[in-house]
Order: structure tokens, then sequence, then C-alpha cells
């Protein structure tokens, strides 16, 4: 994208009032869509971004530039300023002469998606949209989109790291409304993976159109969701938004640093029921959440945060990782070059378990089973978390019963780790998802075998 | 937290807004015969300074630009964008867009907005004070409001971050359909959030002032609020599932409202997504609900001189006393439902108007919050809520968040409460609404803030 010999300038000027650390980080997006709504093709949407952040490490400031002006000018436009906000200390470091470094894709990309007619994207959107519809009258409304999306980046910085990747990403969603004497009801499907026009090799968009109208159909008989604390199950895949909101966040270092988790200073102690071992990993091909390299150059891991309960490691960047003399662990993520890095999550799992899900069901005399789930928040400082449901069942005498309409279930994290009684040998992993943090969304996966939490407060409006 | 300005185009000058108009004129010419074309072309400079532990953090400054491009051709519309102002991406733009537009449904009722005779009022959106304020002063206010915070209470123990952000925002919307508007707004925050804690439990609080001059921020009452919302919760503990009157925290009830002015879009209705659809003239609400859409309210910092068409906003009355009255508009969905727009386009130059709110607020009542908590015997006053986007349904009505806050027992505050969910449906609420209160509170947000009065809502803890 842009010449060793100006990457090397760029740094040079960005560390010429000194500085411990200067990086410059290139991204070329992009990404096209289409939507179906109301029956109609609304539109189809091109867009193009491109451009430079840049940021100079003094001691504990950063200063970050960005820009969409990639000539050499413009690139010393933004170092400079990136320059002039850190303060100026003693020197700075030398910038180490570049050496370029390859790490592996986690997946090859077979049918770039720019090269698909758009006509065939849109005739996936009427064959989703005419098998929504086919699930009966009451199937009101369906919308659906398809998106896809190509990210180069590059990255270079005073360490004398040069390394790039190309992430294509492609996915598809439905939703339906379904319309009846008790009202509207939603429901909804989503696929995305780290491919190219492939993924619709994997994934039939009918049976998706289908599914999504079968979830909306399903809760016009549901009936108000129960209230209090009572034993939870959650589904299989999806139900990983457990983890992510539960002790995800909590275990980022950055956050830990400033003592905003309630995991902080406790690595090496139980912080889970034995049954859970918890793992993020950016290498897992086809997943949401994975890359080669993070948004700091540094190759995608598999990093096991929790073992049979007890606290490993938390997630780090670049940053947090310099501070504490040690290596970041590939967690270091942006949303756009408009951003700074830092710690972010990719594909949170836990692995898998013994039990067969059907006897977990049989076993729980009642409560409620969450088939799917629809995001969370967490306070990490307090470990209280929400999470929605947006497919759930009740449990009466160790079987699924009836629909229950939607709604959130709250929890804290630790107690709800410790208070997980059984886990399924059915792992999956969930749809794809985007995580926000102080205001920047970034693609994560999550997975999970079927669970038990023995006690989770259920938000419904039923006693 | 995320605090987020508007972009608003209106009828001010400048050499880089005409600018930004020479770009979309140039867009806009090329034109084919027969084709609509729109251009919005957006500038953007912000200044973001964080500070920790009487450190700076991070300093970000960002500058940034870009464009949209819709054509309609033939009753189908195809859009594009970049960011980026370079020439030869504008051509290749122009190209996308009208290549996209030919995989459109036709729709004879497509069409960008045209003049509706109704004059663009200038505001006076845009402070000078923000482009001319030094970088040592910004540095120094964020220094100064986490320095505020430590010294404010002994169990504060940190502020997890102590923000200052400015911004001035560029933006033209033109058309060969007769639209041709320019303006310009500026913005300033300083915002905190804050840890609290009493031998072992955490909690915390946020803060924040808001204003289009940098010297209307207020350091101490975002410290004071942050510190406040942290401390008061310390010691909270779960309550028993009941059902209950809530009050709404006025942050919280500019929440709720946002979700009900989204349940209003003529959009929704159109498409069979809105509670309200077919209840025109009904009473929908408590009959102390008058709720109104108004940009051209300064006192709004969400505040819009045009919309996303660049139509003149305009003030909307959407529930009154209780009945409804009006849905939101942008010039397609009224010319599909027979009316005309209310001027509630809302886009970015990265896509195509949608229909929304954006600077709403209920008619306050005359009563303070403490008043409004004396006369009752058992309830919740709820300071923050979290997964609105994860509990609560705008479609179904289904109405589910976590939530904190303090008991309310015979007319007093009384101890914190944590972990627990608020639950009942958006058409029950509106209807169960007993007290509005009069401290109405301009936020950084799509509504402004006051305290509510709910009755029969669901706690769901123990």
């Amino acid at each position: 994208m842009i010449e060793e010999s100006v990457l090397n300038q760029t740094l040079s000027t960005a560390l010429r009032n000194g500085g411990d650390f200067a990086e410059v980080f290139v991204e070329d997006r992009k990404s096209s869509s289409a939507l179906l709504d109301d029956g109609k093709i609304e539109e189809l949407t091109s867009g193009r971004d491109r451009g430079a952040g840049i940021r100079v490490v003094s001691g504990e400031t950063t200063g970050f530039a960005h820009t969409a002006d990639l000539s050499a000018d413009g690139l010393r436009q933004a170092a400079e300023a990136a320059g002039a906000a850190a303060r100026s200390g003693s020197g700075g470091v030398n910038v180490v002469a570049l050496s370029r470094q390859t790490s592996k894709a986690p997946q090859d990309v077979k049918i770039l998606p720019e090269t698909i007619a758009k006509g065939r994207k849109v005739e996936l959107l009427n064959t989703a949209d005419e098998a929504a519809r086919s699930m009966g009258g009451a199937i009101s409304q369906v919308t659906a989109s398809y998106a896809d999306g190509r990210r180069q980046i590059l990255v270079a910085n005073s360490d004398g790291l040069l390394t790039g990747d190309d992430q294509v990403k492609t996915r598809f969603f439905v939703s339906c409304v379904a319309s009846g004497d008790t009202g509207m009801q939603t429901g909804r499907e989503s696929i995305g993976r780290p491919l190219g026009f492939e993924l619709f090799d994997q994934y039939d968009v009918a049976e998706l159109g289908r599914n999504a109208a079968q979830r909306a159909l399903t809760k016009l008989g549901a009936r108000p969701a129960p209230s209090g604390s009572m034993p939870v199950v959650i589904g299989k895949g999806g139900g990983g938004v457990l983890f992510h909101e539960a002790c995800g966040h909590g275990l980022e270092a950055d956050l830990v640093a400033k003592s905003a988790s309630v995991f902080k200073d406790r690595i090496g102690e139980q912080v889970a029921s034995p049954l859970v071992t918890l793992i993020d990993d950016g290498t897992m091909g086809g997943e949401w959440g994975a890359y080669a390299i993070d948004d700091e150059g540094r190759p995608a891991q598999s990093n096991t945060l929790i073992k049979d309960g007890i606290l490993v490691d938390y997630m780090w960047d670049e940053l947090r990782a310099r501070k504490e003399g040690r290596a970041s662990s590939g967690n270091g993520r942006r949303q756009t070059y408009m951003h700074l890095p830092m710690v972010r999550m990719t594909n949170t799992y836990i692995s898998n378990g013994a039990t067969d899900p059907a006897d977990i069901i049989a076993d729980t005399p009642s409560g409620v089973f969450v088939s799917q789930l629809g995001g969370g928040q967490v306070n990490t400082a307090t470990g209280d978390f929400v999470f929605g449901m947006t497919e759930a069942y009740l449990i009466e005498d160790g079987k699924i019963t009836e629909p229950i309409r939607e709604g959130n279930l709250i929890g804290n994290g630790p107690e709800v780790l410790m208070a997980i009684d059984a886990l399924g040998n059915d792992f999956e992993m969930g749809s794809p998802g985007t995580c926000g943090k102080d205001g920047q969304g970034v693609p994560v996966g999550d997975g999970t075998p079927t669970l038990r939490v023995t006690k989770l407060t259920v938000g419904g409006t039923a006693a | 937290m995320t605090v987020t300005s508007t972009s608003s185009a209106a009828s001010a000058n400048g050499s880089s807004v005409d600018h930004l108009l020479a770009v979309a004129d140039r867009i806009i010419g090329e034109a084919l015969p027969g084709e609509q074309v729109e251009a919005v072309v957006v500038n953007e400079s912000e200044t973001e300074v964080r500070v920790y532990e009487g450190e700076i953090e991070s300093f970000t400054s960002s500058k940034s630009q870009g464009f949209g491009i819709r054509v309609i051709a033939d009753h189908r519309q195809g859009f594009a964008y970049a960011g980026s102002l370079d020439e030869g991406v504008i051509a290749e733009t122009l190209q996308e867009a009208r290549d996209n537009a030919t995989f459109g449904t036709a729709d004879d009722q497509l069409g960008m907005a045209e003049p509706d005779g109704r004059p663009i009022i200038d505001l006076g959106l845009f402070n000078e004070a923000v482009a001319s304020f030094p970088n040592e002063a910004k540095i120094k206010m964020a220094l100064d409001l986490e320095k505020a915070v430590l010294a404010s209470d002994s169990r504060i123990i940190g502020a997890e971050s102590s923000d200052f952000n400015d911004s001035v925002s560029e933006a033209v919307v033109v058309t060969n359909t007769g639209i041709r508007v320019a303006g310009r707004d500026s913005g300033s925050y300083v915002m905190t959030s804050v840890l609290a804690a009493e031998g072992d439990d955490t909690q915390t609080g946020f803060g924040f002032s808001v204003g289009r001059d940098p010297a209307d921020l207020d350091i101490e009452r975002a410290a004071a609020d942050a510190v406040d919302r942290a401390t008061r919760l310390l010691g909270a503990s779960k309550p028993a599932t009941e059902r209950v009157t809530i009050v709404f925290d006025p942050f919280v009830t500019a929440q709720f409202l946002s979700i009900i002015g989204g349940t209003l879009s003529g959009e929704r209705v159109l498409k069979g997504r809105s509670l309200f659809a077919d209840r025109l003239g009904d009473t929908v609400a408590s009959s102390m609900i008058t709720l109104i859409d108004d940009p051209t309210n300064v006192k709004a910092f969400t505040a819009n001189e045009a919309d996303g068409e660049g139509l003149a906003t305009r003030r909307n009355v959407l529930i009154e006393d209780g009945q409804l009255n009006m849905f939101a508009q942008n010039a397609y969905t009224a010319r599909r439902s027979g009316t005309t727009s209310t001027a509630s386009a809302v886009r970015g130059y990265s896509s195509t108007p949608g229909v929304g709110s954006v600077a709403l607020s209920l008619v306050p009542g005359d009563r303070a919050q403490d008043e409004l908590i004396a006369g009752i015997d058992n309830g919740i006053l709820v300071q923050g809520v979290a997964g609105l986007h994860s509990g609560v349904n705008p479609v179904s009505g289904d109405f589910s968040t976590g939530a904190e806050g303090l008991r309310i027992t015979n007319g007093a505050l009384g101890e914190p409460l944590r972990e627990f969910t608020i639950a009942s449906t958006l058409q029950k609420m509106l209807l169960d609404v007993v007290e509005v209160g009069g401290d109405i509170e301009w936020l950084p947000m799509s509504a402004a803030g006051l305290s509510l009065v709910v009755n029969d809502v669901t706690v769901s803890g123990d």
C-alpha cells in the first residue's frame, strides 16, 4: 500500500520530539451491502474507506492522529500531530529498520465477494424472503440483508515490525415479524464468516429465512416470562455470550490495570466452577472473530484464560503488555484506522463438557431454557451483567414446555461462573457478533455447549 | 457511555463549507437526464483528551471527510459512499451508486426531498470558541475533572477515565430537485467514569457536562454527579421480586423516550413494525404525556437546522395529552403515507435517509424529584439501566432491563439496590405514567430527561 521508505520516514517524524514507540496503521476497506425490506430490494450500497492512524507512545501518554490522505505529505502531517501530542522526552528511541513478517491466515478465502455479480447477491435476498413468507400468512414482514467487506491492513512500528493482512468477511441476516391476536413478535437468524462468497456453499439462505420465520411464529404463543431467581439452562452455541459478559470483558488487561475488574489480582485462584475452561482464540479458522494478525501486527493466538475453573491469564494488547514486560497476546484491535487499539476479545468459548444435554434438561425440575441469546452488557467493576433472551422456554418437571416472551437476565459474573453445575457434550460456536467497548465495535465470535446455572435472575413480568 | 453529537446541515458560511458545497455541486452536475441525484458531503474535526492518574493517557486529533451519493433512476434507488474527498474517488463512487440503482426494486414513490417553502432558520449552533480553544486548556479541563473527582470523597478509589472532547462538524446536502443547504455546528463535553469502594464492595458512576462552547462546561457538576452515582450505590443489595412504583431518573427517562420515539417512525408504521400503527387519534399514553420532537429548540444539544434530506426542521407534537397525534416522516415515507415530510430524515454520509426523532422531550410537570418521591410509599428510584439493546423489543413492546437504584419507603430514599431487572411493556408503561417531573434536563442524546413516575412495574430480584 505504501512504500517502505515512506513508512520509515513517517515513523522517524513521529518520534522526532522523543517517545518510546511509534506505529503506523494503514487500512483500506471496501464494503458492499444489499437490503431487502417490505418485499422490495430497497438499496445496494457500496463503501470505500481508506486512511492511516499514527500513534506515538511516550511514557504514560499516547499521541494519536489519523488521516485519509495517504500521500507522504499527508502521513507526515499526521505523524507530526501524533508526535506533538506525546510529551517531548529525552531523545527518544531510534526507528529499527523495518523487517517484513507474515502470519498465516486462519482460513483461505476462495471466492472474493467483489468478483460476484451484484445480481447474485440480490437473488439470495429474494430467496430468503420467499422462504420466510412461505411459512404462513402470520409472517407479516421480512427483512433480509447481505453484506461483505474486504479490509486490507498494514502495520509498521519503530521496533522494526512490518506486516499486513487481507481480511475478507461475508454475512447474511434475516429478520421476520409475525402478527397474531397477541400482537407482533420477531425472529432473526444470522450467519457470518471470514470467508468470501463460498459462505453460501455452506449455508442455505432459504433455510435461514424459514428458521427466522419459525422463531417469530413460535413466540406468537409465548406467555410472559417469569420473574425472580431460578435455574437457567443456556443452549449451545450463542450461549457463549454469557461468558463474553460474565468474565470476558473483566479479563481484558486494560480494565484490570485500572482496577475496573472484579478479576484483578485473582490469577491462580478459582474463579469458576471446575467444569469451566475458557479460551479466547483468534486463530479459529472460519470463525467471525478470527484473523492472521491483530490491529497492532501481532499474530493471533489461542489463549487459555480459565483452566478447570482456575484463572490463568488476562488478554493483552501491545501497550499493556509493554508496561508489564511481557508479550501481547494478540488481542490489540480497533474498529478502523480512526481509532486507537485496545484489548479486545476474538472468539471466546467454553470447551466441551461430558453430559448429554437431554440429561441436563431432564435433571432440572423447573426453570428456564434459553435457546437464543440477544447480546448483553457488563459493568466489569462490579461484575453485574445482563444478557437478552430472544428465544426461551419454561422448563417444567424436567421438560421444555411453553415459549416465553423476551427479556433480560441479570447476574453477577463471579457468582454465576461458580454456579455452573452442568456442562453438555454438544459444543458449538454461535452466530457472528459485534462487541462494543468505549465506542468501538469489532467482530467477535463465541461458543459453548449446553450448560446450567443453578441460579440466575430472569427479568420477566409473570409471578 | 457514549456521547454523540449529530451533524447538522444549515445555512452557514465559511470557506470550508463553501468547499463542501462546491464538491456537492460538481457531483449533482453529473446527473444524467431523468436521474435524481443527491450528494451529502461532511467534514469533521475532533479532539479528545483522556487523562488517568494525573497524566495524559491519550491525546487524539482527528480530521475526517466523506461523502455519500444517492441516485434514483427509473424509480430505482442506489447508494455509495467514500471516506475521503479525492477527485478520483468521487467519480468512482457516483458510478457505483448509479450501478447499484439498477438492482433496486422499482417504486413510484421513491424520490429526493423537494423544497417545501419552509425557510431554514439560523440557530447559532456553531461557536467560534471551539475552533480557537487551545490544547493546553483542553488538557487542563480533563486534569481538573479528575482532580475534582479524586478530592471529593474518601471512598472514591479512582477515575477509570476523565475526558475532554470537542468537535466541529460541517455538512451539506445538495440535490438536483432544488435542495441546497449547508451548515456547521460545534460541541464539547467533559465526561468521567469513577470507581468507589467500601470494604469489598465496588461501584461505578459517570458524570458529564455538555456545551457548544467549552466555557459552558461545568467541571464541578460532572465530577459531583459521577461521585454521587457511584457512592450512593455502595453496599447495594438485591431486592425481592415484586410489582412496585418506579421513579426513573432523568437520564433513564431519556433512554426510554428514545425507544418510544423509534416506535413512532413513519417507516416502522409503513412496514408493519410499529406498536402504534392504525392508532392515530387514540389514547396511547397517560393524559400527562405530551411528547414533542423539536430540533429547532437550541436547548437540545442535538438541535439541527435541517434534516438529513435538507428540509428545515420543525416542532412535531407526536403525542398530545396522551393522544397519538402524528408519526415522524421523511420524504419517501411521507409520500407513501399520503402526507408531508416532518423533516425527520436522519442519516450520516454513509447511509441513505432513515426516519427518526432527534430532539425529543416531554412537556414537564411542576414538581421536583424529591417531591415526587415524597408521595410514594413503596417504590424504587432507578438511576441506571443496562441491556436496552438486548431486552427491549420495540416491535412486540416487551421491555426488560437490568437496573440499579435506591429503595423508596414512605416517601423517602432508602438503601441502594443492584442486580435486578425492571419489566413491563412499552404500551403499558406509557399508560401507567402517573406523574411527569418538572426537572427537565437537556442531555447529549436524542431525548431530554426528567423524572417520571410509572406504576405497576415488575421488579425481578431474589
